[in-house]
């Protein structure tokens, strides 16, 4: 297929009216990827975790706040048992340091869709829109994100970042490279493909609960 | 699918005589205006955003090459492959080629309009593969065997009704046996359905949003996850992309991604948007083994070689559909072809040639609000007059209009013959017209009384009536 390689880069060429870019133009592109442009970003003065909490549940997500990491177990158990749900769920891997108790029965790993409920971490949040941010990885299966019906995301206080660009910067900050995936959830999954009437739970979870850990310093 | 543009003024009269989706366009559409409208009135910084956006598209249109080679070159460190389609033909011979390789049965597919446009879904059935889309509206438009009539709303044209039908039809052998009547509980019946198929499928297909060419990903947008289900249960993730969607980083797509959302529902962002970068890594649980993004050209260098290049900015969020007078009334499926309204009214007719589109830049009132509402400011309205303009040098305008044209260039060059025909016909139909004040049916005027009356003059032609005025 390399055919239609140099055949469609000669075209593009040839459409611009040029032949190959010189090397001063080349390193001024590059240098445009390795130092983006400062473009608009939605501007707000509000905290911004408190932005956080106010547009996920516009988008039909819940949120649980709560003072610390020990209280997540519990925290779980109780939107579990809210919502007739059993006490049984597929967590991260990435979740097993968390002291869990005896009754809650956990299934670290992946999942095919045979759990009802997932518990995941994340990489960070964002006010701007009310998202989560989530990564793949060993410790972290994408799956958990999908599969469910009920998807609960523990989020830290130190983790809400205020637009998508400070997003980029940790990542970059993290690996040169990005993981495989890395999904944007802005509350459950939903269509408005009959008569552009809006219906949660279409193909992912159907809800998306925040456990929102305050972790910053008294 | 079938390309009947060239029959736009058959295909409009049965839009506008089909009572189901007259009835579907009435309750689908009203609310897409005023949601981006809100949306864009939220926001201090979005006429900013849209002019950013456009700078960044005709920024990675002037370095396509650059930026398509920087592209590849991620996707390859990423461990994924590139293949370049010069046209549809290559483009299909592509997926199938993967798909064989991968000793495949079962193909999702998320929505992607590049693969409507060089027929995917035919060419796999063709070779035996079985392929499900997984778009609520794509699904029900497939199982209906019809194309999508609007870029992000394929179903729009479908009554609740009809939906109903066609679950019952094809359902009811997987043990539906109920007819469902309510939203709710159809959209479960296709979540149930769709679950089992992207469990098996061997081959995930999907569109891009927007290529990355700083990170070799492609970013899908959806708000059903179909797109995130579609790209990590198989083993093998296809994307399937026109070049123009190539942007240079995160920064410049997070740009186009406020814009996008804002403009196509009025969302502020949508309920998934995932940036897909390579297969899985070494001691991943899930996510496909092998990633492919195939590059389709298939007329856009083209394009970009003409004044319409603008168009490639276009990154198909169908508030132009939305916005436009005419979609509105006959929906999408008169266009004739993939892409309908204005985008498609100048996109067809570049893709597709000017001959068996020309009715397509017609069907306009230039009422210019597609172009206030692109978030990328694409001049559609100017464009559809410069393809007018180029069908007029073609000759492939109608005998009756240009003979119209000419005999009107004729008198506007002298102007006090002008006035001597129009005052003389206005007076005319002044006359003819005095009891009803109006025509239902005149000659030569077929095309517009068909539809509707032809108010009477009052007399005098604004030539005259300025006059006076001035001089009173
Ligand atoms: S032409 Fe503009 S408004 Fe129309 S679909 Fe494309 S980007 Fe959206």
């Amino acid at each position: 297929m390399s055919e239609s390689r140099e055949k469609v880069l000669t075209r593009v060429r040839r459409a611009l009216g040029r032949g190959s870019l010189d090397e001063r133009t080349c390193s001024q592109l590059a240098a445009r990827i390795s130092s983006p442009p400062t473009l608009t970003r939605i501007d707000f003065t509000e905290d911004a975790v408190e932005r956080f909490v106010i547009k996920a549940r516009g988008e039909a997500a819940t949120v649980a706040r709560i003072a610390d990491d020990q209280e997540i177990p519990d925290a779980v158990a109780q939107y579990l048992k809210s919502h007739n749900l059993a006490a049984k769920f597929v967590a991260a891997p990435a979740l097993r340091s968390i002291d869990w108790p005896q009754h809650l029965d956990i299934d670290f790993g992946t999942t095919r869709g045979e759990h009802e409920s997932g518990v995941t971490p994340c990489l960070a949040a964002v006010a701007e829109t009310g998202s989560v941010v989530l990564l793949s990885g060993v410790q972290t299966p994408t799956s958990l994100n999908l599969l469910p019906d009920n998807h609960i995301v523990i989020v830290r206080h130190s983790q809400v970042l205020r637009n998508f660009e400070d997003v980029w910067r940790q990542l970059r900050e993290r690996d040169a490279a990005l993981p495989r995936a890395v999904n944007f959830v802005t509350g459950p999954s939903r269509t408005g493909d009959i008569e552009q009437t809006i219906q949660l739970g279409a193909h992912g979870p159907r809800r998306v609960h925040i456990i929102l850990v305050d972790d910053t310093e008294a | 699918m079938q390309f009947t543009s060239a029959d736009f003024q058959r295909n409009v009269t049965k839009a506008l005589n089909d009572p189901h989706l007259q009835q579907a366009l009435k309750r689908g559409m009203h609310g897409f205006v005023d949601k981006r409208a809100e949306a864009a009135a939220a926001v201090p910084e979005f006429e900013r955003l849209r002019d950013e956006a456009r700078e960044i598209k005709d920024h990675t249109l002037k370095y396509l090459d650059y930026y398509l080679e920087r592209f590849e070159e991620s996707v390859i460190r990423s461990g994924g492959h590139v293949h370049w389609a010069a046209d549809a033909i290559d483009a299909r011979n592509i997926v199938l080629e993967i798909c064989r390789k991968a000793n495949a049965r079962s193909i999702t597919k998320g929505k992607s309009m590049a693969g409507e446009e060089i027929d995917l879904n035919e060419a796999l059935e063709a070779q035996g593969f079985e392929v499900v889309e997984t778009d609520l509206g794509e699904y029900i438009i497939q199982l209906a065997k019809e194309p999508p009539s609007h870029i992000i709303a394929p179903a729009v044209h479908k009554t609740r009704e009809q939906v109903t039908e066609l679950f019952h039809q094809h359902h009811r052998a997987l043990g539906f046996e109920q007819r469902q009547t309510e939203v709710t509980a159809l959209v479960d019946e296709a979540r149930q359905v769709l679950r089992k198929k992207f469990l098996h499928a061997d081959v995930g297909i999907t569109g891009a949003n927007f290529l990355i060419a700083e990170t070799g990903s492609n970013v899908i947008v959806t708000n059903e996850g179909n797109g995130d289900l579609t790209s990590t249960i198989p083993r093998v993730h296809v994307v399937t992309a026109g070049l123009e969607k190539v942007v240079p980083t995160l920064e410049d797509m997070t740009v186009l991604m406020r814009v996008l959302a804002r403009s196509a529902t009025g969302q502020e962002a949508s309920t998934y948007t995932t940036i897909f970068t390579g297969p899985r890594r070494e001691g991943d649980e899930d996510g496909p083994e092998e990633y492919h993004v195939v590059l389709i050209d298939s007329g856009r260098t083209a394009i970009l070689e003409t004044d319409f290049k603008e168009i490639l900015r276009c990154i198909r969020c169908g508030a132009c559909l939305n916005h436009c007078p005419v979609w509105s009334s006959v929906g999408g499926h008169a266009y004739g072809w993939v892409y309908s309204g204005p985008m498609g009214a100048v996109l067809t007719p570049l893709l597709k040639g000017l001959e068996a589109t020309r009715h397509l830049p017609n069907a306009c009132t230039l009422n210019g609000r597609c172009e206030q509402n692109c978030p990328v400011r694409i001049p559609l309205p100017a464009m559809l007059r410069k393809l007018r303009h180029r069908q007029y040098e073609d000759n492939l305008t109608g005998a009756t209009t240009r003979y119209g044209l000419n005999v009107w260039a004729y008198l506007a060059k002298r102007p006090a013959l002008y006035r001597l025909v129009t005052n003389v016909a206005a007076r005319t139909l002044f006359l003819l017209g005095k009891r009803r004040g109006r025509f239902s049916r005149l000659p030569l005027a077929g095309g517009w009384t068909r539809g509707r009356d032809l108010p009477a003059p009052q007399g005098a032609t604004f030539h005259s009536q300025w006059r006076a005025r001035n001089s009173s």
